[in-house]
């Protein structure tokens, strides 16, 4: 497998996997021949097609789950189109003058340079991105050290071996109503492979990604951390990102084998919709990591935009002494709810699992957390540490905290804590009092609330994430 | 610098400040001292126009300027700095953080560009070690699990920090020890001058014995009762406000 894997890596880049069939948009509707459409259009394997049509298969046998708490209208799966193409260049704005002006107001709060701006508006510029140079250099030091990472629809291509051996193996097809979706219609993703002993020469960022444009509502990522080696890798961006698609169900699997460490980043920030939650984009997401012996994964997470997130990061502790983390700060303002937390199954001997999950209610959002601790019956001397905060910000908005602990091992240790705390008045006025206006004290409160969980993003991610928090909570006090 | 004229305040419709007037030149120290509940710290608060602090009558005048027509931030940028009779903490937001927005928002106000992070920190150590605070304070959160004489010691480090013209103390040198007590009144003492004014809320004495007042007030039920200079502390000291009593009623009637 390895020779195959250097044979491909030594071909130069090339451009070359991506269907030349003619672009177009399904009807709407989901059977079995769109996804074999799918499937050509992909050009893919006949082994990928069986396996999109066996998950389709098990969807079609499930409940959309209702035990989240979580309030939306039913969704018409019939209803939506399952495979959009690009939009061509004479759809797309011309220049950032058509663009919404909110938009580029936040654009140009966060600070993101011009031709940033014109990307994540979609407006109609050739390969901005692909002449940057920086672009360049990053691919080049990727290859030296034999890292992959490129789209899932290339890696099915370029390193089938590899994509045939891990897909699926963490989060299965038919896991749950989602990732079983996904399973079924997955357009696009990235794929990672950390070879054995290498330490990734650099933070792989979903922003430089190739192929960026379109990958979907139904995005799908595997990365693979060899034996000894180490990946950081950053999924999203800070700007508010906008998508004609309601429905987003992700799938993201990690596998941790021996001694590996990965270390998964996101900072989501979809259209949450306007001041009524209309248009706002709906969150699915499975990821799940699968650890083997003393490996490490740690799932870090900025959730602050889409009008609904139901999103878990779960590790599953397979290997003796492997570590789960879950760093997570959720931000649910006006309609805004949220779901997520995380599950811990440890099943080695003295894993070990921290969760700290700091969730921001503002407006009329309600915002939960539901974690799930299970210690397997093999587990001796694990431990499991939970810290669950929430922070009100007025009194309209809610909290939720749901832990379930189970634990078939006497000898394994699981701690938790919750606390529920309010923006309080003493506070804003101790702040106001030196000068600071409420907005800015606000941001400030709630940015040390959530310290514990920016400080194990990567640097100028934690800024940003900052600078997004106080932005997003614009207009929440007052 | 302060003018304040028949101040009537309430705070959820329970009237506390009773037609309440002071005046206070630059460079002056006016003590305040009154039994508990008399509406000191009220006062502390209805001037640097804290929520729920209602005014019904009066009015009140900084450096020339209508003070109630201002925002609490705005007051704060014209110079008024109260340092809290309990400093409440904020978790997670370091003090170093805290101050430098703080002090930068003061500059802007005042049109001056914002201090980089090395000016800052040179200014911050100093101040810290003016109060003999350990470096390490600065970046610990606001007051976080700090004890009750760090917090009062804390206030002080920002009042250094701020230059601003109107100081109010309120009760800074409660649960302070003697060596405390000393460093805060030191704190103090450095930063008067001709052109900053303080007004010392205090129960005991012996803090004027470090700071020494022009005049010294006595507040109760809402009003100035009785002013002179630094010898009615003393009496206080040694008589309580015990003949207050009748006085004070008398006034309402
Ligand atoms: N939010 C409130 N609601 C009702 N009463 C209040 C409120 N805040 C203050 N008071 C009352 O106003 C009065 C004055 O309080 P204040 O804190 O100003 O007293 P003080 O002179 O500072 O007393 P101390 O010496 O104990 O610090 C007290 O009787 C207090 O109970
Ligand atoms: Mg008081």
């Amino acid at each position: 497998m390895s020779e195959q894997i250097e044979q491909a890596l030594s071909r130069k880049y090339e451009a070359g996997f991506v269907s030349d069939i003619e672009s177009e948009t399904f009807a709407a509707g989901l059977d079995e021949e769109v996804i074999r459409k799918i499937s050509a259009m992909k050009n893919e394997p006949e082994w990928l097609l069986e396996w999109r049509l066996k998950a389709f298969e098990s969807w079609q046998k499930m409940e959309e789950p209702e035990w989240a708490h979580l309030h939306y209208p039913k969704i018409d799966y019939q209803a939506i189109s399952y495979y959009s193409a690009p939009k061509s260049m004479k759809d797309k704005p011309k220049s950032l003058d058509e663009v919404d002006p909110e938009l580029l107001r936040t654009y140009e709060k966060l600070g993101i340079p011009l031709y940033e701006q014109q990307m994540l508006a979609g407006v109609a510029v050739d390969a901005v991105f692909d002449s940057v140079s920086v672009v360049t250099t990053f691919r080049e030091k990727l290859e030296e050290a034999g890292v992959i990472f490129c789209p899932i629809s290339e890696a099915v291509h370029r390193f089938p071996e590899l994509v045939k051996k891990y897909l699926g193996t963490v989060v299965p097809r038919s896991d749950n109503y989602f990732a079983a979706l996904n399973s079924a219609v997955f357009t696009d993703g990235s794929f990672v492979y950390i070879p054995k002993g290498v330490r990734s020469p650099m933070e792989l960022s979903t922003y430089f990604r190739i192929n960026e444009q379109n990958t979907g509502q139904f995005e799908r990522t595997l990365i693979v951390a060899d034996e000894g080696s180490y990946v950081s890798y950053l999924e999203g961006c800070t700007a508010p990102q906008r998508d004609e698609n309601q429905l987003h169900a992700a799938v993201v699997e990690l596998v941790a084998l021996d001694n590996a460490k990965i270390k998964y980043s996101t900072v989501q920030n979809w259209y949450p919709g306007d001041e009524n939650g209309k248009g706002g984009i709906y969150n699915f997401v499975t990821k799940r990591g699968i650890c083997h012996t003393n490996a490490h994964i740690s799932w870090t997470q900025v959730e602050t935009g889409s009008a609904i997130t139901w999103k878990y990061p779960s590790c599953i502790l397979k290997g003796d002494n492997s570590v789960g983390e879950f760093y997570s700060v959720a931000l649910a303002r006006g309609k805004q709810q949220a779901d997520t937390g995380t599950k811990m199954i440890h099943l080695g001997k003295n894993t070990k699992s921290t969760i700290i999950s700091k969730g921001i209610s503002a407006g009329d959002a309600n915002n939960a957390y539901r974690g799930l601790v299970q210690m397997g019956p093999n587990s001796d001397g694990a431990r499991n540490f939970t810290q669950c905060d929430s922070l009100l910000i007025g009194d309209q908005c809610g909290a939720h905290t749901f832990p379930y602990i189970e634990s078939r091992n006497p000898s394994a240790i699981v701690e938790h804590e919750a606390t529920t705390s309010k923006v309080s008045d003493e506070q804003l006025f101790l702040c106001q009092q030196r000068g600071l206006d409420a907005e800015k004290a606000v941001s400030m409160i709630v940015n040390g609330f959530c310290k514990e969980v920016f400080k194990e993003l990567p640097m100028e991610f934690a800024v940003e994430a900052g600078k997004l928090l106080e932005i997003s909570l614009e207009g929440s006090v007052g | 610098m302060l003018k304040i004229h028949n101040l009537h305040a309430k705070v959820e419709d329970k009237t506390i400040l009773k037609g309440l007037s002071l005046e206070i030149k630059p460079g002056e120290v006016h003590a305040i001292m009154g039994p508990n509940g008399a509406g000191k710290s009220t006062l502390g608060y209805v001037l640097s126009g804290r929520d729920g602090y209602e005014v019904i009558d009066g009015q009140v005048e900084l450096k020339g300027k209508d003070l109630l027509e201002l925002e609490t931030e705005e007051r704060a940028r014209e110079g008024l700095f109260l340092a809290f009779q309990y400093p409440v903490e904020i978790p997670g937001v370091s003090n170093m953080e805290f101050m430098k927005e703080s002090v930068n928002a003061m500059r802007e106000a005042r049109g001056e560009e914002p201090l980089s992070a090395a000016e800052f920190l040179k200014k911050a150590k100093e101040a810290c070690k003016q109060v003999h605070l350990p470096l390490d304070f600065l970046k610990r959160g606001v007051n976080e699990g700090f004890s009750g004489g760090e917090k009062k010691r804390n206030e002080i480090m920002q009042m250094i920090l701020l230059e601003p013209s109107l100081c109010i103390l309120d009760e800074s040198d409660s649960g302070l020890d003697i060596d405390a007590l000393q460093v805060v009144a030191d704190g103090v003492n450095s930063q008067r001058s001709p052109e900053r004014s303080f007004i010392v809320v205090t129960h005991y004495q012996r803090l004027l014995d470090y700071i020494k007042p022009d005049f010294v007030h006595i507040l109760a039920d809402g009003k100035i009762v009785k002013s002179g200079d630094a010898s009615l502390a003393l009496e206080v000291e040694k008589e309580g406000y015990a003949w207050l009593g009748g006085k004070a009623q008398e006034a309402d009637a």
